[in-house]
């Protein structure tokens, strides 16, 4: 059986309210030379629709019909219990998505009348698994082996599934880093669940108890809410930052599991060489709390002293839109928009950009946004919660000194 | 060397503009266009041949229109062109699209390498390609920014990582997923624009390629989109000019950063 949506031919009265309101474009009107009164069709073309329903919800003539057919694959989904979070870990120092994935973990949780697990791979790492407990964690399950010193997808994926198999939860959170949308995509293919990436809201269906899963989609233009409704573990990648991060409370009790298994049975076909540190780039843009950032606007090269002047002054992370990349100031690892990164700082300090919607997408949860620009009226300065008017090679020394200044007082 | 290169067309929001008042896209005159991911893959497939030989097929999973992304892929470079198409397949979340491809890529056989760019633009989930490689059950190393080939059962790669990147070994067969780093892809040529305006594109459909259409499209599709929206507003305390003489500008800013106790 399969989802059906159909316009009824006698109802539709070419009003194009659904074909102008569609995200996909998947409706398009045709010409009825044969109505009487040459009313046109709305069309689904179905290789498009993508069943969102919302045609169906805008049409004020009930002519659109779509028929949901749940798949007849039941599987007994109270034998899942359990909020999971992936602790992602590296060289033995948890990720800072962590502590804000158990914060959202617990209020799940509690919501789901169950407990918060922590999952915890590594070499080494055992004595890590306090930390959790004291960040919320009720279960704290801990594979401990060499072969997990550097995270490879193969073993990490088969100690997963293997703990998955056992202990059932009912959902996984990771962080949708680069380790955990790999990880995650391998995991969610191998037991055939759902996986959503990217989430920025999660929250639980008060009467069915199915986690509701929002996130972006199109660079943020549009935000989606994704079920898992028949398959378990409902699996899902958060954004960096969207949640808070969980408080500490030493010496709480919890459990921990250590889980040993044979790691001669696990898969292990990549080898790990080596890691080369980004000794440009310090702070890391996805951690970050505060970026300043390069466009078109420096004019040469050698403005980007005077910006890292003013990170230094911030212990800010340094980010460039991709016009500053293309003349070849600065590496792409700095590119921040949609071929580059999304980060969400708290301040995010635009230098000379001007804002084209390719970099802002990247950068619209920032918090504050403060735009140096001679161009009063681009996008960037309009958008900004605090837009500085003029040539940033005379603002920035000020701005500055003005730091240097305040600090001292 | 026989290279698979999996690519997507996608809306183009080169010169997106929202409306204002809807807060929606403008859809009108959105031409489609190779997800900018994917260009990168296709790029590094043919430099992989032209270094050691072999051949680049590209395949895409879309509706019939998504022929035209697979000729610009032929006049990009790459030999042959699969297109994965099928009404079964509509409505296909990252699971089923995973589990459609792997069963394409086993029809066409016979590859060593497997290159998808590391994510797409619209669907912005980077899932596929991990996934791929998990029903082909062959390794798979994601965002990949250069690739060094060992000898024709390994190669060697550098993977980024938030703080830097990790240098991986993978056996042959493999797939990789690349990142914009990794190359800077090349115009279609005038010779292969001509090409690929004569090529054959074969049309896979699920009969073809021996689909479960229990497991394709919407029907192989664990997630249900359930509800779009447009986004509410950025709550950003919006709109402060500040112009003046640059002293007087970067006192005022510095007064604000101090009161919201960022300074």
């Amino acid at each position: 059986m399969k989802d059906s949506i159909r316009v009824l031919v006698d109802k539709c009265v070419g009003c194009k309210m659904c074909e102008s309101n569609c995200h996909f474009g998947a409706i398009s009107m045709l010409e009825r030379p044969e109505h009487n009164k040459k009313l046109k069709l709305a069309v689904i073309d179905l290789n498009k629709c993508a069943y969102c329903g919302l045609c169906v919800r805008i049409c004020k003539f009930d002519a659109i019909e779509q028929k949901k057919c749940e798949l007849q694959i039941e599987i007994d989904k109270s034998l899942y219990r359990g909020v999971w979070v992936y602790v992602e870990q590296r060289c033995g120092k948890i990720s800072n998505i962590v502590y804000e994935l158990l914060n959202e973990g617990q209020k799940l949780a509690t919501e789901l009348r169950t407990f918060l697990g922590a999952v915890l791979i590594g070499s080494d790492i055992k004595s890590k698994a306090q930390e959790l407990i004291d960040r919320g964690a009720n279960k704290v399950y801990v594979c401990d082996d060499p072969i997990f010193t550097e995270f490879q997808d193969d073993p990490y994926v088969s100690i997963l599934i293997k703990l998955i198999e056992k202990e059932k939860p009912e959902i996984i959170l990771m962080g949708a880093t680069n380790i955990g949308r790999s990880f995650a995509s391998r995991v969610a293919a191998r037991i055939h669940t759902g996986l959503t990436a990217e989430c920025t809201s999660l929250e639980i269906d008060t009467v069915t108890k199915n986690l509701q899963q929002t996130r972006p989609a199109f660079g943020g233009n549009i935000m989606a809410t994704i079920l898992t409704p028949n398959h378990r573990p409902q699996m899902a990648t958060v954004r960096y930052k969207v949640f808070k991060e969980a408080k500490i409370e030493v010496g709480r009790k919890g459990e921990i599991v250590e889980y040993k298994v044979d790691t001669q049975t696990l898969l292990n076909r990549t080898k790990f060489v080596g890691f080369i540190k980004d000794t440009a780039n310090v702070t890391n843009l996805s951690d970050a709390n505060i970026i300043v950032s390069v466009g078109r606007g420096l004019g040469k090269s050698e403005g980007l002293e005077l910006i890292m002047g003013l990170a230094e002054c911030l212990g800010a992370a340094i980010g460039a839109s991709r016009a500053a990349i293309d003349l070849g100031w600065i590496s792409d690892m700095h590119q921040i928009g949609q071929t580059g990164r999304t980060v969400t700082p708290k301040v995010y300090i635009a230098c000379g950009i001007s804002g084209q919607i390719q970099h802002m997408v990247g950068v619209n949860s920032s918090d504050i946004i403060i735009a140096i620009n001679k161009d009063a009226s681009c996008p960037m300065m309009q958008i900004a919660s605090y837009a500085l008017e003029g040539d940033l090679y005379e603002i920035i020394p000020n701005i500055i000194k003005e730091i240097k200044l305040a600090r001292s007082v | 060397m026989n290279i698979i290169v999996c690519i997507k067309q996608v809306p183009s929001l080169t010169n997106v503009q929202i409306d204002l008042e809807t807060g929606r896209l403008k859809r009108d005159g959105v031409e489609p266009m190779i997800n900018p991911f994917d260009e990168y893959a296709i790029e590094e497939g043919v430099r992989i041949k032209e270094k050691v030989g072999g051949k680049v097929v590209v395949i895409t999973m879309g509706p019939p229109q998504a022929e035209s992304a697979l000729r610009e892929a032929i006049s990009r470079g790459a030999d042959e062109a699969f297109l994965i198409s099928d009404r079964a397949f509509g409505g296909a979340d990252t699971l089923a699209t995973s589990y459609t491809l792997s069963l394409a890529i086993r029809f066409i056989g016979d590859y060593d390498i497997i290159i998808c760019g590391k994510q797409a633009l619209d669907g912005d989930t980077a899932q596929v390609g991990p996934g791929i490689a998990e029903m082909l059950n062959i390794p798979h190393v994601a965002c990949v920014k250069k690739i060094e080939l060992v000898d024709d059962k390994s190669i060697r790669v550098e993977r980024v990582m938030e703080d830097g990147y990790n240098l991986i070994e993978s056996p042959i067969p493999t797939l990789l997923t690349v990142a914009k780093e990794i190359n800077i892809p090349r115009m279609p040529s005038l010779r292969g624009k001509m090409f690929s305006k004569k090529a054959f594109i074969k049309i896979l459909d699920a009969v073809t390629i021996g689909a479960d259409t229990k497991k394709t499209g919407l029907n192989g599709s664990p997630t249900r989109v359930i509800k779009t929206f447009t986004p509410p507003p950025t709550k950003r305390n919006c709109g402060e000019k500040i112009s003046g003489a640059a002293k007087e500008v970067a006192i005022a800013l510095v007064e604000r950063l101090s009161k919201l106790g960022i300074i």
